[in-house]
């Protein structure tokens, strides 16, 4: 099972090119195309990144988190979530750019194998942006009353807190 | 806007909390170093990012999209009974539901608004709609590649590895979103 896993990438990749050649699919100019549209994501969040960690830098060596965080560490802790998370967790609803410069701080600080760099990065990969994408479907189809909507996806963030949280202390804690 | 006033309470906040908690030498230091953190970490992390945007643009393009949106519609004419019963409606639905789980947001997100625009012209079809939001605001990514991205670019020993934990916690996300929804719309007059 481990070793499937860290052959997840060479083993996704291979299947996907194995069906693009059975169909006669332009496989380099797919790839091309699809490495420069990466080139425009990253470009496109650059400057907001640029923007975004000399803030988060600034606050975390204000001291802020912690004492932010030792404030909500009871209540974190009775979730089992690390409190070291806490500013990840206020961003990750609200900004997706800040919310990732958050989660890469914590990963470069703790180590992308340690327990926090784990669950940080889980917390990003099993989430979303809840109020941007909210605000972007209601605007979009007209709608001024979302009612139970934005309760109803904030439950399902503090879920996928916790579970991150709790999936990461079972696999590696 | 919110972003703006967010950044503008932070700067606040932490030049004038700093010499209180006695980090004014690390705050002065912080801000130039953040913004060259930024590059540096943008840097490491684009190689990866372009990568599984390749492999995902092949990916589409092979039909993966095309077929996992078909075999999604016996689920989704469960969850959405009367945007269902709109083809087209239900095309846009599977269409942002399969873009979702591939991590095609470029797809994911026009798919999404035809849908949502699509409901708000069914009559009857309002709850829907916000349940549509719900599901879109619980994270469905089968492949995290750009944290993935991130996870290598600090040396992680196998980037992929955390997939078992986030399927897991999408899993309970998407789960407790929809029970939410179900408990909430009924005490939501």
């Amino acid at each position: 099972m481990s070793g499937l896993l860290e052959l997840t990438a060479p083993l996704l990749i291979s299947c996907v090119l194995l069906a693009a050649a059975l169909q006669g699919v332009d496989i380099y100019a797919a790839l091309l195309e699809g490495a420069r549209k990466g080139l425009r994501v990253m470009a496109d969040i650059l400057p907001a990144l640029l923007t975004l960690f000399p803030a988060l830098a600034l606050l975390r060596a204000s001291g802020l988190p912690e004492l932010l965080g030792r404030l909500l560490s009871p209540a974190l802790q009775l979730l089992g979530i690390p409190p070291e998370t806490t500013l990840l967790l206020l961003l990750r609803p609200v900004s997706g750019s800040a919310a990732l410069a958050a989660a890469s701080e914590l990963i470069g600080r703790f180590g992308a194998d340690s327990l926090i760099g784990r669950t940080a990065a889980v917390m990003i990969g099993s989430s979303e942006t809840t109020f941007y994408v909210a605000a972007v479907y209601f605007a979009a189809a007209g709608v001024k009353k979302s009612r139970w909507a934005i309760p109803a996806a904030l439950c399902a963030d503090l879920a996928c807190f916790v579970s991150s949280a709790w999936a990461c202390r079972l696999f590696w804690g | 806007m919110f972003i703006g006033l967010l950044l503008t309470g932070i700067y606040l906040l932490c030049t004038l909390l700093s010499p209180a908690l006695g980090r004014t030498a690390q705050a002065g230091a912080a801000v130039m170093e953040g913004a060259s953190e930024a590059l540096r970490f943008c840097l490491s992390v684009t190689g990866g990012v372009c990568l599984w945007s390749a492999v995902l643009e092949l990916a589409e393009r092979c039909g993966a999209a095309r077929l996992l949106s078909r075999s999604l519609r016996p689920v989704l004419r469960r969850l959405f009974p009367r945007s269902a019963r709109d083809g087209e409606v239900l095309s846009a639905l599977s269409e942002n539901v399969s873009a979702n789980l591939l991590g095609l947001g470029n797809a994911a997100t026009p798919a999404g608004i035809r849908c949502a625009q699509g409901m708000a012209r069914l009559p009857g079809a309002e709850e829907e709609l916000r349940l549509l939001v719900v599901l879109n605001t619980a994270s469905l990514q089968l492949l995290p590649s750009s944290i993935a991205a991130v996870r290598a670019a600090a040396g992680a020993a196998s980037a992929f590895d955390i997939l078992p934990a986030v399927w897991l916690s999408s899993a309970a996300s998407v789960a407790a979103g929809l029970l939410a929804a179900a408990l909430l719309r009924r005490l939501w007059p």
